[in-house]
């Protein structure tokens, strides 16, 4: 799972009010190469949690420096965004478990695939 | 001055594939609109034709729409037409010769091919028809091997193979600018696919979805009933970023039994990761889960581009979602387990038409695009059944049939409006939605009408999953 994923995802066990961000326990990390693409980095910004974002890289011990305030006129910091793009799109959760903030439910992740299914009496 | 004028109102001729006809003009429609251009036909258009002449493009554009389309074969700068040789002459001769010389110069090499649609012609009389055109300025050398122009004279016997007329119905001269990407359906056959399932969407379909659904670079796409990942494979070759779900956890994680014939278990790297490192486009995998389509777990945004899928109908992958059978009370002893399946339970086809566009009302970017299949019992189905929303706008729906009384319709839908909450329930009500109503009774009706043979097929089928 990469944290570009991550940060697109909520809990969705029935009752919770407050199912974001998803907290990161791993139990095995990779960092892959990424061929690096400004304008996609550049594009998804907009659409990202940032202090989720920040909060699940530092969790996972890849936080790159990258600050707790987005930076202003990030698309011609093309460091900045090299960055960031290591953070989406190259750290990926390997094996582990995403935890829900409010219920405690975990969602198990292996082989680098979250599964998020509920079971019978969650839904 | 003159030139530039005359050269931007010019013509241009597309040569399409004779497959598929349903689904060109939806196609041709959403690339012209991914470049900002409208769709204007010359007159006689007719879209069961191998030929369209378009009006208002640059050749630009042409190059933009055949890099592409799956559905068109060739595109040509259109010099004359005419419904016989002398008018093609006449209409040749009436071509402005400045736009001609640019391509005829004397240090210029050039080929003519000769194309007649729903007719063979002898290689004698070919180079007749290319000797007949002499009245042109051609100045260059022939090189048929590796010219610098080629130029085409294409010849429309109508479509009618039992009834194949003397004399060709239409004639078309220009030049050459591109062909489309027909190479596509060949190349990213699932016959050649690392990893495949039994519902593995054809190559060539898979390619004309993601151009309906206007997918292009930097998108982000999101297949919700990803199966193994056909569609996240054409998006991700027209430069899209992809993720997808699936509730099946041996498909998501490549495991159980194989598809293929010879093989009776998947292997150990079968995956869709896989299937994108296959055609170099590994660098556009996001990621794909498992997950139940019914119980979205992306946070409320506008995340997606594009939402392109193939929802199961149950005919030949089972329909399930997550739920909870009555007579089931206690949880499973360990809830975290990573391999628990959970109950799963029937998901009846309105529920998945309405939630999908629901979702998709929500999660799309405005002007972003929904591309799914319908199933269609076809002696029922009237437009009126395709499920609407009131922030999706139908852009097209266009049939595929797949036996007498059964078939699909590709339904593409567009983003207008952000939703409102009183809407989100609005539609449930809907009658539209009532055919789908009753999952079961949809499928026997779906199958009535088939022979033995093939019901017993489906049931020995039914038995392994």
């Amino acid at each position: 799972m990469k944290l570009l994923t991550h940060n697109m995802l909520t809990s969705h066990v029935k009752g919770v009010t407050k199912g974001y961000p998803l907290l990161i326990k791993a139990t095995e990390v990779k960092v892959n190469d990424v061929e690096f693409n400004p304008q996609f980095v550049s594009r998804m910004i907009p659409k990202l949690e940032w202090s989720a974002l920040i909060q699940a890289a530092e969790e996972l011990g890849h936080r790159q420096d990258l600050p707790e305030e987005l930076l202003p006129e990030y698309e011609k910091n093309e460091e900045f965004l090299k960055r960031v793009h290591r953070v989406l799109l190259e750290v990926e959760v390997i094996e582990g478990c995403l935890k829900c903030p409010e219920s405690g439910r975990e969602f198990p992740i292996s082989r680098g695939i979250p599964n998020m299914l509920l079971n019978e009496d969650e839904v | 001055m003159a030139t530039s004028n005359s050269r931007s109102c010019l013509q241009y001729l597309f040569h399409l594939a004779q497959d598929n006809l349903d689904f060109r003009l939806a196609e041709i429609k959403a690339l012209l609109a991914l470049r900002g251009k409208p769709f204007l036909p010359c007159e006689n258009f007719k879209e069961k034709s191998p030929f369209w002449c378009l009006d208002g493009l640059a050749e630009d554009d042409v190059h933009g729409i055949m890099t592409r389309s799956v559905c068109a074969k060739s595109a040509f700068e259109l010099w004359g037409h005419g419904r016989t040789h002398s008018e093609l002459r006449a209409s040749l001769l009436n071509y402005p010769s400045e736009n001609m010389r640019v391509f005829m110069q004397k240090d210029s090499t050039y080929r003519i091919n000769v194309y007649t649609f729903n007719k063979t012609v002898e290689f004698g009389d070919r180079i007749k028809k290319i000797d007949a055109m002499e009245y042109l300025p051609f100045e260059g050398t022939v090189n048929l091997k590796s010219p610098q122009h080629i130029f085409c004279l294409l010849e429309d016997y109508g479509t009618d193979p039992n009834n194949i007329p003397e004399h060709p119905d239409n004639i078309f001269f220009g030049r050459w600018i591109a062909d489309g990407q027909r190479e596509l359906i060949r190349s990213h056959s699932v016959k050649n696919r690392h990893f495949i399932g039994n519902t593995s969407m054809d190559a060539g379909l898979s390619f004309i979805m993601a151009n309906h659904a206007k997918v292009k670079e930097n998108d982000l796409v999101f297949d919700p009933f990803v199966g193994t990942g056909s569609l996240l494979v054409a998006c991700s070759h027209f430069g899209a970023y992809v993720c997808g779900t699936d509730i099946d956890y041996n498909t998501i994680h490549g495991k159980g039994r194989s598809s293929r014939k010879n093989q009776k278990w998947r292997g150990p790297d079968e995956n869709i990761r896989a299937n994108l490192r296959q055609y170099g486009t590994e660098k556009m995998y996001l990621d794909v889960m498992v997950s139940d389509a019914s119980k979205p777990v992306w946070r409320e945004a506008a995340l997606f581009d594009a939402i392109i899928t193939d929802p199961p109908y149950g005919i030949r992958e089972s329909t399930r979602r997550t739920g909870s059978h009555r007579d089931i009370t206690k949880p499973a002893e360990s809830i975290y387990v990573e391999s628990h399946v959970p109950v799963s339970q029937a998901y009846h086809l309105s529920d998945i038409f309405s939630d999908l566009l629901n979702f998709s009302a929500h999660h799309l970017v405005m002007g972003g695009r929904l591309v799914y299949w319908l199933p269609v019992y076809r002696p029922e189905y009237c437009d009126e059944m395709v499920p609407l929303h009131p922030c999706l706008r139908l852009i097209s729906n266009c049939e595929q049939t797949l036996s007498s009384h059964t078939s699909r319709r590709l339904i593409t839908m567009e983003k207008i409006k952000e939703p409102e909450e009183l809407e989100i329930l609005a539609h449930l009500a809907d009658p539209r939605f009532s055919p789908y109503q009753g999952h079961n009774a949809f499928r026997e009706k779906y199958f009535s009408g088939l022979n033995k043979r093939s019901c017993k097929e489906d049931n020995t089928s039914n038995v392994n999953k």
